[in-house]
């Protein structure tokens, strides 16, 4: 018999329904599996670089003089062990008596990764010719030394004859610490960058918005004409490395410039020119942002405002700009980011004035400091981190804004209203067109200013530095590698956070990597890339050199918008397409090949040729990571300009704006030819009701 | 509105065993301990207002949400883990789901591939099934290019192409305007009625469970307050939510007195026999239509028209009318200077077009009213689910 609590127990138990753990289908195995591949390709491509490079800007090396010991034996027996520390001590001490002397200052101590400091520096009586035989050791391997080039990490004792041992380098210990912060903080000219940096990115932000805002608003609220013109010519910038600008800058003003007297003895080599190029480079951005926002507006806000007898001036500030608000920050985030993280321009054009990402090649290429090359990149990444942060804050807020009931705005004909934004909307494309123009012409001009007449030798980049034809035809490869590869990447991970219902954790950190490559400087990726990719340790270390790390890096500087323009069209599908395939047995790849892609197709089109165009123009992203096998057109640029060939430059830049243009018209033959065939479904003719 | 469970023989085994099925959204509890068994053949609706958990409930039975703990079980077969594509159901969703790139053909095709079908079978499998749903020569067209009642008929057809043992819809019918939702609640009755597939349709509109219904669930907050048949949630509603929730109903807060009585708004009324304690507080509830309306001389002796139970007449004033259609509903405020009224009391009364034109009424009028012991319900106050 059971007592009647025992029973209440039992009850108790076989009333608590079973828990239920749902059995994962093949097509989520199959999802998780991509997703897990995707989010290793972001993990590798991405944090572990970023990582790399975090710990390195924290790295500092020095020489440990404790660390070593010597001994000498001069014929007569080996001389007791005398840390390296202890024979400059006594080199110091000795220094009084003998003028000659040199000891190891304190100051030499600190170096970086590569510093190496000859042994023979503690032993004043050294020479390569006598007898002597020396003996070193470590004490603890966390440094090493050199023996010509063979590096020895143990801690036993290694014996060398005089000609051996000048041969002997000691190589410097790590440790970590914010060491190399302060130097730069305490680095007047390095932190005059920051403060460069700021200050042009906020001039030219502020030029950009307001230009571009004005265009914008012209093309939204006149009748004009020529509006499909005015909005190409706009758009051509992207075409274009952003140091473009730079090099018909100093054809326009530069020392030997065509309209030099216009500067009033002010230089182009600096700010100005920076500015200019940037205002240039970022518009279309800026513009694009802009349309979209005044595009959404609601034209009953302005029904509303005609019928409250507002004036046109009152209408503008009381429903356009706050109307238009979201996308102006926006704007204004995109455009602050593109020129702090710019590289290419202030290279070309900035003469004497530092900004922060030209720093980053100095330190690296110039002087090869990775360290603070590292620093300086930490250092960037926060003002872009920053703008990036309240951009994603701002774009959340705009979402409510659209109602699906607004009416969209239809301007009226006004006379006085449209001659003007006719006449600014010349001039902005006047300013547009004229420096790609200009461009052009130095590319076909003999030799500037002596001899004017017309030839395609600067076309003969073969005869240049900077890599010649190949560079282009590289240049090509990896745009199409990109555009290919990057945009399966980037579809099938947008896929897969989409469409998978379960597993939150892993979407929402995959989600987290997709958005953070927006927020990284391309020249912050490719240093991370050196750090992380040719660290001899690393398995991946054979594709450091290659075009395979071109590709991962530039798939990787552009994810964030590929992949933001990948969800948007996935979002506009039915939720329960998933649902009904599972429903009716068939698996996930059939709906994605059958219904998901080919609905998706403008989507997808639209990823590749974003890819493609920014593959071709992309400077910072690679200046690193190039080899002599993989020169790029946009590189041979920068340095066929660094070294005086300006006019194949230009001829350089202007073959990448062509292949831009071609890329792109191809895209919209493809894309039209495309949307005929499978997108018939969008057409709603014969409709019954 | 004489619907019975008839069309399901009640086989001893359930074709659906659902056993204490809870979902737990984090800390929201969604469905908490939802048993029902559903037989072969039978239309069950999932009822309730928005958020009740009736759609979380059927993407339970689907699989596509799967429950936190409990069972489901179909055909005799385990399914509670399983996922949807090794299930056995078909699904139309509110908003269609039709794939827009491919033909309503091609759609209804989709879950015919793969299956061992030859393609001659496949094409007389989808012609077979356009008929069906009375659609033929439609297939060539494209979702975009039908109408919002046709694609729904596309959609249902879809479904079925694979013959599946269990059909479930998710609010089928609330895109479409009310007319072609009525024709279409008719269309997908009798589809279901001749095919004999088990089905369970989630709906908040009570019109749509009450006629296609064979048995109605009622739910609210996670939890089901009645289970029955369209007439057995109507006139026998269990408790307050599901009274309220279905239909009009007066709701006056009153005393209990005895096992038939209660004390509202200073005067006694008999009423359907109920289970509340003596002295507990009540909500006391009729049907407007169930309320009869007495002309003056209702209670002269030797008219037909005559008051049954003297207790539960009530006299008030006319205060509003509102045309319906085919009915007139009244607002009848308790006039205070006579003894059969109640004290601040406004019950709506529910009174055919003949009625009102026999008895000659309009707003200021004096009436009497009986409302029936039978059809007064009365609920316990202080929970909601009592």
């Amino acid at each position: 018999m059971m007592t009647s609590a025992a029973q209440a127990t039992v009850q108790a138990i076989n009333t608590a329904a079973p828990l239920i753990r749902p059995k994962t289908s093949r097509d989520d195995k199959i999802m998780i599996g991509y997703m897990l591949v995707v989010g290793l390709y972001l993990i590798i491509a991405l944090a572990l670089p970023l990582y790399a490079m975090l710990s390195k800007s924290v790295s500092t090396f020095y020489f440990d003089l404790n660390n070593f010991e010597f001994q000498v034996n001069n014929g007569d027996g080996w001389s007791a062990p005398a840390t390296a520390f202890a024979l400059n001590e006594k080199l110091k001490r000795e220094k009084l008596k003998r003028e000659k002397l040199q000891a190891v200052q304190p100051e030499q101590l600190t170096t970086s990764s590569d510093g190496r400091l000859a042994a023979t520096v503690f032993f004043p009586d050294f020479s390569f010719r006598g007898s002597t035989r020396y003996r070193i050791r470590q004490i603890n391997p966390a440094s090493s030394f050199l023996v010509g080039s063979r590096q020895i990490v143990d801690t036993e004792w290694h014996e060398f004859e005089s000609n051996e041992f000048r041969r002997i380098y000691l190589r410097a210990s790590r440790s970590t610490g914010l060491d190399n912060y302060r130097v730069y903080f305490s680095t007047p000219a390095l932190f005059l960058s920051m403060k460069n940096s700021l200050l042009i990115s906020l001039i030219s932000t502020l030029i950009t918005v307001s230009l571009a805002f004005g265009f914008a608003y012209a093309l939204a609220r006149s009748t004009m004409r020529f509006k499909g013109l005015f909005r190409i010519i706009a758009m051509a910038p992207i075409l274009v490395p952003s140091l473009l600008p730079g090099i018909a800058l100093v054809y326009l003003f530069g020392n030997q410039g065509m309209l030099k007297e216009l500067l009033l003895g002010e230089s182009i080599y600096g700010p100005i020119g920076i500015v200019i190029g940037s205002v240039f480079f970022t518009f279309p951005h800026a513009m694009i942002i802009i349309t979209t926002a005044l595009a959404i507006s609601d034209a009953r806000l302005y029904e509303a405002a005609i019928s409250l007898r507002a004036s046109r001036w009152k209408t503008f500030w009381t429903v356009t700009i706050p109307g238009a608000r979201y996308g102006l920050f926006s704007a204004a985030f995109v455009v602050f980011n593109l020129v702090i993280t710019d590289f290419g321009l202030p290279k070309v054009i900035g003469g004497q004035y530092n900004m922060l990402a030209v720093d980053i090649y100095k330190q690296v290429i110039g002087q090869q400091n990775f360290e603070m090359g590292a620093v300086v990149s930490v250092i960037l990444l926060i003002p872009a981190l920053l703008a990036f942060s309240i951009d994603r804050v701002v774009q959340k807020k705009q979402v409510a804004q659209l109602s699906a009931r607004s009416v969209p705005f239809e301007p009226k004909p006004h006379k006085q209203f449209d001659a003007i934004c006719l006449i600014y909307c010349v001039l902005v494309t006047v300013f547009i067109a004229g420096l790609i123009g200009v461009c052009q012409y130095a590319a076909l001009i003999k030799f500037w200013p002596y001899d004017l007449s017309l030839s395609l030798n600067n076309y003969n980049f073969d005869v240049m530095d900077g890599g010649g034809w190949v560079s282009w035809y590289n240049s090509i490869r990896l745009a199409l590698y990109t555009a290919v590869a990057g945009t399966i990447i980037v579809f099938c991970g947008a896929y897969m956070v989409e469409k998978t219902n379960r597993f939150v954790a892993t979407r929402s950190a995959f989600q987290f990597l997709a958005m953070m490559p927006m927020a990284i400087p391309g020249m912050v990726l490719g240093l991370a890339y050196i750090f992380f990719f040719n660290n001899p340790a690393n398995p991946l270390n054979g594709i450091y050199a290659t075009m395979g790390i071109l590709v991962v890096c530039t798939v990787t500087h552009f994810y964030t918008v590929s992949h933001l323009t990948a969800v948007t069209a996935l979002k506009q599908m039915d939720r329960e397409f998933e649902s009904v395939a599972s429903s009716l047995k068939q698996p996930f790849y059939k709906l994605l090949s059958k219904v998901t892609v080919p609905v998706c197709l403008p989507a997808v089109l639209d990823i590749s040729i974003y890819l493609f165009v920014n593959a071709m123009t992309t400077v910072s992203a690679v200046i690193f990571l190039y080899s002599p096998d993989t020169t790029l057109a946009s590189v041979a640029v920068l340095n066929m300009d660094d070294a005086g060939d300006i006019a194949p430059a230009a001829a350089m830049g202007m073959m990448i704006f062509y292949s831009n243009l071609c890329a792109r018209l191809l895209h919209l033959f493809v894309t039209r030819k495309v949307m005929r065939k499978t997108q018939a479904w969008r057409t709603r003719e014969g409709g019954s009701d | 509105m004489n619907q019975q469970p008839t069309s399901n023989p009640h086989s001893p085994t359930p074709f659906l065993q659902i056993d204490r099925l809870r979902k737990k959204f984090g800390d929201f509890v969604a469905l908490d301990d939802v048993s029902l068994d559903v037989f072969e053949g039978e239309f069950v609706c999932f009822l309730g207002p928005s958020g009740c958990g009736k759609t979380t409930f059927l993407r339970a039975i689907a699989g596509l949400d799967i429950q936190t703990a409990g069972t489901v079980h179909q055909a005799g077969k385990d399914i509670s883990a399983l996922p949807p594509s090794e299930r056995d159901f078909g699904i139309v969703f509110q908003s269609y789901a039709l794939f827009p790139n491919l033909t309503v053909a091609k759609n209804i095709a989709f879950g015919l591939e793969n299956q061992k079908l030859s393609k001659p079978d496949i094409v007389k499998r989808v012609t077979e099934l356009l008929e069906l749903v009375n659609l033929p020569d439609q297939g060539a067209k494209y979702p975009a290019q039908l109408s919002g009642g046709e694609q729904q008929r596309v959609a249902l057809s879809r479904a079925l192409a694979t013959s599946p043992g269990l059909l479930l819809l998710d609010e089928p019918l609330s895109a479409l305007d009310a007319k072609v939702r009525t024709y279409l609640r008719h269309e997908m009755k009798a589809l279901q009625r001749r095919l004999g597939v088990t089905t369970i349709m989630v709906t908040h509109d009570q019109e749509e469970a009450l006629t296609m219904a064979d048995r109605i669930v009622v739910m609210n907050h996670g939890v089901i307050e009645q289970v029955g048949t369209p007439t057995e949630i109507y006139r026998q509603p269990n408790t307050l939510f599901v009274a309220d929730f279905i239909g009009e109903m007066n709701q006056i807060t009153g005393k209990a007195i005895s096992s038939d009585r209660v004390e509202v708004a200073g005067r006694t009324v008999l009423t359907k026999p109920h289970k509340a304690a003596v002295d507990a507080t009540v909500t006391v509830t009729i049907r407007p239509e169930d309320i009869i309306p007495h002309g003056e001389d209702a209670r002269s002796p030797g008219v037909t028209d005559t008051l049954e139970q003297a207790e539960n007449e009530f006299d008030g004033t006319v205060e509003d009318m509102e045309f319906l259609g085919s009915f007139w509903r009244v607002s009848l405020k308790s006039a205070s200077v006579k003894e059969r009224t109640f004290s601040e009391v406004t019950l709506t009364v529910d009174m055919s077009i003949n009625a009102i034109r026999r008895m000659n009424i309009a707003i200021g009028q004096s009436i009497t009213v009986e409302l029936p012991a039978q059809r007064i319900l009365v609920f316990p106050q202080g929970n909601s689910n009592a």
